[in-house]
């Protein structure tokens, strides 16, 4: 299993006496795994670890089940995207994976090959020959990608990806991410963007002061957060009429009205029981429009399981 | 060690040549490098040319010895030391402060190979600036003597033999001080420190107990000097050298010094974690 997987095992990070993460327990499956918590929470120590940057003061961890502290073995299918905006001096953005590329040994026709296709991969090939001081924050941003990408990983981690893209480079780097993702990688992100992270991740992990607070994906992660009932909009005709038949039902803790005075909130500990016997309730004269979970995201999760304060997201 | 895992190291090397030989000649920072390489030959050049000038004859013996005097007491002790100390703690540290070590780490090379590959970068990079030195200065001397005496010094008075020396000491010097400063870099982050204390080392050793004495770089480095500065005049305390070590275990010894240093900085490679906030 641990082959096709990221495994942590009772892994704690300490710097001296500070924590950088404790007792961690995770398998990551292929796919898009969000790392979220705030500034501080651990995202970039788990991240360190899983590439060998950091050791770990206690436990184990395998990628794909290689240790770390083997850089000759990890990093032939490992590509990692720092979050540090800043690169060797006097390159252009073609001398700087093109460099990096030879380490890996392959002569200079597939390095020169392999280069170009990272490069177009993120749409700078006219700034290839360009000095890298010379480049936007976004175009920085995304030479490291191409970077980070350009062996072709199996697994590829990415500490703050789309800091700096304007709103057009972020859509085609989410949708690169979903591609390579489709293609059976591992794609392993952190992001303060909750609203994108919650677009485009298969499973999430949450953390904060140094613990993992929930994993998984994030309906399964939302359905085991009990304190907080579900929270469900119903769009409907007579809001009110439907509301005052909602109440019979057990599972529900609370109904009221939209602010828009179109459609209902209801808030309950068995959705599932509740969506079975909502066409029940409905009355005559009420028309559904829809019916959708309101708080079945990564935000709403963070806050509960985190707090709305919990950093500088 | 298979067949396949040496061609991987070497290409790998060979790679991390290309990065590091680039960047450190052409480092803004290290020109105070090429300045303390070039003195030297400069001073020489002036009194070659005054000489020139005036229509004076060089007196080679005399400035055979000035040149030995140089090369031991500035040279060697100063020069080349610092230039070491420029060039090999910034192989790592240099990089940590930029923050841009952890692209090299990022590769699928093991950490040993790294550092081989950038201790090589640097012995190249100083051998070919203090050897350079040191040869534009032999050239200053030379180009003022007549050339009958000129021939007679290379061919038949052991010039040649001298000149290889002096080259041969200034690149084991590289290899010897380049050691100990890229192990330097990995267990002092401030640089100043620890070239205060080797300096302080080397610079005691006339005085050390002879078996002290081994367990620094100046003392082969001297010891390989084809012209011994004799012990007088202002330099005298430091040219008392004791016994002076065999050409062939001065050599030895110098590259047991450098492979100690690389034997305990790859250990230290192999640990080395990257936490730029903290630098």
């Amino acid at each position: 299993m641990s082959e096709h997987e990221i495994t942590f095992e009772n892994v704690s990070k300490f710097y001296g006496d500070v924590l950088g993460v404790n007792r961690v327990n995770l398998s990551i499956p292929p796919g898009i795994t969000s790392l979220v918590g705030p500034n501080g929470s651990g995202k970039t120590t788990l991240m360190n670890l899983m590439t060998g940057l950091l050791r770990p003061t206690e436990g184990r961890i395998r990628v794909l089940g290689v240790a770390p502290d083997q850089p000759e073995r990890l990093f032939q299918f490992t590509g990692y995207c720092m979050q540090f905006d800043s690169f060797p001096r006097g390159m252009t953005g073609y001398q700087f994976i093109y460099s990096y590329l030879r380490l890996h040994g392959k002569p200079h026709e597939e390095v020169e090959s392999l280069t170009w296709s990272a490069i177009e991969r993120v749409k700078l090939t006219d700034a290839a020959h360009r000095k890298i001081a010379g480049y936007s924050k976004g175009m920085r941003q995304r030479i490291k990608l191409a970077q980070a990408i350009a062996h072709a990983p199996r697994v590829l981690v990415l500490d703050e990806p789309l800091n700096g893209l304007d709103p057009l480079v972020r859509a085609e780097t989410i949708a690169l991410f979903r591609s390579l993702a489709e293609e059976g990688l591992h794609v392993i992100i952190s992001s303060h963007i909750l609203h994108e992270v919650d677009a485009i991740s298969d499973q999430v992990v949450l953390l904060s002061s140094g613990y993992v607070v929930a994993e998984g994906q994030i309906h399964g992660v939302r359905t085991e957060v009990e304190e907080h009932p579900m929270q469900i909009l119903i769009r409907c005709t007579r809001p009110s009429a439907l509301a005052s038949r909602i109440f019979e039902l057990d599972t529900v803790v609370e109904a009221r009205l939209h602010n828009d005075g179109k459609g209902l909130l209801v808030r309950t500990r068995d959705p599932d029981r509740f969506y079975l016997m909502l066409n029940r309730l409905v009355v005559d004269g009420v028309d559904l429009e829809s019916v959708a979970p309101a708080d079945d995201d990564v935000l709403s999760v963070y806050e509960y399981l985190i707090g709305p304060d919990g950093g500088s997201i | 060690m298979n067949r396949a895992s040496w061609n991987l190291w070497r290409a790998q090397v060979a790679a991390i040549l290309r990065l590091e030989i680039k960047k450190n000649f052409l480092a803004r920072r290290g020109i105070w490098i090429y300045l303390l390489a070039l003195a030297p030959a400069v001073l020489m050049w002036v009194h070659a040319a005054m000489n020139l000038r005036d229509h004076r004859v060089c007196d080679l013996g005399r400035d055979n010895l000035i040149f030995a005097t140089m090369f031991q007491f500035f040279y060697l002790r100063l020069a080349v030391f610092f230039g070491c100390v420029g060039v090999f703690l910034n192989l790592f540290r240099g990089e940590m402060l930029e923050k841009s070590l952890h692209y090299y780490l990022l590769t699928p090379v093991r950490r040993e190979v790294l550092l081989a590959g950038k201790y090589l970068a640097g012995v190249i990079t100083t051998s070919v600036i203090f050897s350079a030195g040191t040869a534009l200065t032999l050239a200053a001397i030379l180009i003022h003597v007549p050339r009958a005496t000129a021939s007679q010094y290379l061919f038949a008075g052991g010039g040649v033999g001298h000149i290889v020396a002096y080259l041969g000491t200034t690149i084991l010097a590289c290899i010897g001080y380049g050691g100990v400063f890229l192990l330097m870099g990995f267990l002092f982050r401030n640089p100043v420190i620890p070239a205060a204390l080797v300096l302080i080392w080397e610079s005691a050793n006339p005085f050390l107990p002879a078996l002290l004495k081994k367990l620094s770089v100046i003392f082969y480095l001297q010891s390989l000097s084809p012209i011994s500065v004799p012990a007088q005049g202002d330099f005298a305390f430091l040219a008392i050298l004791g016994e002076p070590a065999p050409a062939y275990l001065a050599v030895t010894g110098l590259l047991l010094v450098a492979c100690v240093c690389l034997w305990f900085a790859a250990r230290k490679v192999r640990q080395l974690e990257i936490n730029y906030g903290t630098e």
